[in-house]
């Protein structure tokens, strides 16, 4: 059993459901919850239900909101200080950047965006070739440090202590860069690359208004809505939600695509999705040839019948 | 100004992979091109040497074949490269970090090193952090817009769900360029025919007291992922359809 950190992830004061799966990744091993900032008592609890024995509430002084590298050489400080052999993420927007930045500073290894971990054995699998190949890495090094494609791992209950640890990290800021603003944006929405399902919507959605629709079938499902590279650049909807090649790469349990045709650079980024609806109007179109379930229809027919039934 | 792109030359995203061997895959009858973010960075170089003046380097750590990306980067724009050359398919981050850190340092220092958010090959997302690290200078990632302003980069990234954060980074510093950045140009015929002229630096890997053998990740296997084989389709009427689809949903795949 190997000490093992696993950074945890809070929203609104919340552990983010992608972290406990994370938890669970580290399972067996001695685990170390490391919390940044003083969110650390609200989160003891469910942290512990899912198996951190340790968690280290981390400090340090400066503008630990404002700066990555800060935040990046705390967390080092931890690592080094309670002699952790592996340190485990999320591969979110954030996980992805801090875990670089760590690995940087300790220069140590980063295996990224992991589906599979074995910590013991220190070996890793991964995407390689945006969702073609999948690479079977074996890891060097004293230290490693590995991110999990969010949804990857279904978290299970472990109850452990979940004793509060608290460290103040000696550290200083390079000042190299400072995050000077947030900007929100304008709708509360789920993460495209956590949310556990996955709703988009392709050329066939013909206008931007037509993704209200989407939007309605989402909040049913708890789910988060995308859109194709087609419908963004027909201008229905913003970069942000694009899933794909040029877009994010997002792996829920459940994606469903409606009026989407399946480009190869499409698959790229959902590929690795649990199971894969296609609602399409076109039974020719290439997605009906690589997913799980399809539905010959037209979305604006399908997609509210489907929604009446989840109100039932 | 002197702009600094790392490229990275990788198979096209529309080509299917063979695999050659337990760790390879056949690289001679597919494709090869710019990782698609890569050319993000190419495109926003060339245009602040087109307003600010100076010139846009290109360096590409790979084997022989990624001259033809490099001429690609040339036909953009770019002025002149330097190709560190080695035989290995799959180089890590770090070691290729460092590859690119000499092929700079060699070259003389710069006031912005772009590369892509990530390349499309590995998907390791680092090796512009690991070069910062090196280089001692500020580095963000999945930037979608950049203004400079007195000795300094104001970027922005996105990070997540549409939120974006706003960065001030000093100079010289390493960005990852997003889509939303620019919209990358077409080379024009006069221009690819210009790029065959301009120079290309080679360095062998070997030459760089760099140890192949020292990598921080190995590849022990590369395995295709499966295709699924084809939808089970449902029929119906399309409240029948709907029906079926959420029963499957929720009792058979347990998903919702």
């Amino acid at each position: 059993m190997s000490n093992t950190g696993v950074l945890i992830e809070i929203d609104k004061g919340e552990v983010k459901d992608t972290s406990l799966g994370v938890l669970t990744a580290a399972a067996g091993e001695q685990i170390y919850a490391l919390v940044l900032g003083d969110d650390a008592a609200k989160v003891k609890d469910k942290l512990a239900l899912y198996g951190a024995e340790h968690i280290i509430s981390i400090t340090a002084p400066g503008d630990v909101a404002a700066s990555p590298d800060l935040q990046a050489q705390a967390i080092t400080a931890a690592i080094k200080e309670y002699d952790l052999k592996a340190v485990l993420g999320t591969a979110s927007s954030t996980g992805k950047d801090l875990f670089a930045r760590i690995a940087a500073v300790m220069d140590v290894s980063l295996v990224s965006d992991c589906v599979e971990i074995d910590i013991t054995e220190k070996r890793a699998k991964k995407s390689h070739f945006s969702g073609k190949t999948f690479a079977d890495l074996k890891i060097n090094g004293d230290v490693f440090l590995c991110t999990i494609r969010p949804n990857s791992i279904e978290p299970a209950e472990a109850p452990a202590a979940g004793n509060i640890i608290e460290f103040k990290a000696d550290v200083k800021d390079p000042g190299f860069i400072k995050i000077i603003e947030t900007k929100k944006s304008s709708a509360e929405k789920l993460d495209l690359t956590e949310a556990p399902v996955i709703i988009t919507g392709g050329r066939a959605i013909k206008a931007a208004e037509n993704y209200k629709m989407l939007e309605e079938c989402a909040d049913l499902m708890g789910a988060a809505v995308g859109a194709s590279r087609a419908a963004v650049d027909a201008g229905f909807a913003p970069h942000s939600m694009q899933v794909g090649q040029t877009g994010k790469t997002v792996s829920p349990k459940l994606y469903i695509a409606c009026g989407v045709s399946g480009a190869v650079q499409h698959f790229a980024g959902m590929k690795t999705s649990k199971v894969i609806v296609a609602i399409n109007e076109d039974k020719d179109a290439p997605i009906f040839g690589k997913c799980d379930y399809g539905i010959i229809g037209d979305i604006f027919e399908v997609v509210p019948a489907l929604t009446s039934k989840l109100k039932e | 100004m002197k702009i600094f792109v790392c490229v990275k030359h990788v198979p096209d995203t529309a080509a299917s992979i063979k695999l050659a061997g337990d760790t390879g895959f056949e690289d001679s009858e597919i494709k090869f091109i710019a990782s698609p973010y890569d050319e993000y960075g190419i495109e926003e170089a060339v245009s602040l040497v087109e307003k600010n003046g100076g010139e846009v380097v290109i360096v590409t750590v790979g084997k022989d074949d990624a001259v033809s990306t490099i001429r690609g980067a040339m036909a953009m724009g770019a002025h002149r490269a330097i190709l560190v050359k080695t035989d290995s398919q799959f180089l890590d981050s770090s070691l290729t970090a460092k590859a690119l850190k000499a092929a700079i340092e060699q070259d003389g220092a710069g006031d912005i090193i772009f590369t892509g958010k990530g390349s499309v090959d590995t998907e390791s997302f680092q090796t512009q952090y690991r070069l910062a690290g090196l280089l001692e200078m500020p580095v963000v990632n999945e930037v979608s817009s950049l203004s400079l302003d007195d000795g300094k980069a104001v970027v922005e990234r996105e990070i997540g769900s549409g939120e974006k954060e706003v960065i001030e980074m000093t100079l010289p510093c390493i960005i990852g360029a997003d889509r939303g950045l620019n919209e990358p140009r077409y080379p024009k015929f006069p221009d690819i025919m210009k790029a065959k002229k301009k120079e290309i630096r080679e360095i062998e890997f070997s030459s760089l007291d760099l140890d192949e053998s020292n990598a921080m990740v190995e590849m022990e296997k590369l395995e295709l992922v499966p295709e699924r084989s084809g939808a089970k389709m449902i029929d119906g009427s399309v409240d029948d359809q709907a029906e079926q689809l959420v029963k499957i949903l929720k009792q058979d795949e347990k998903v919702l």
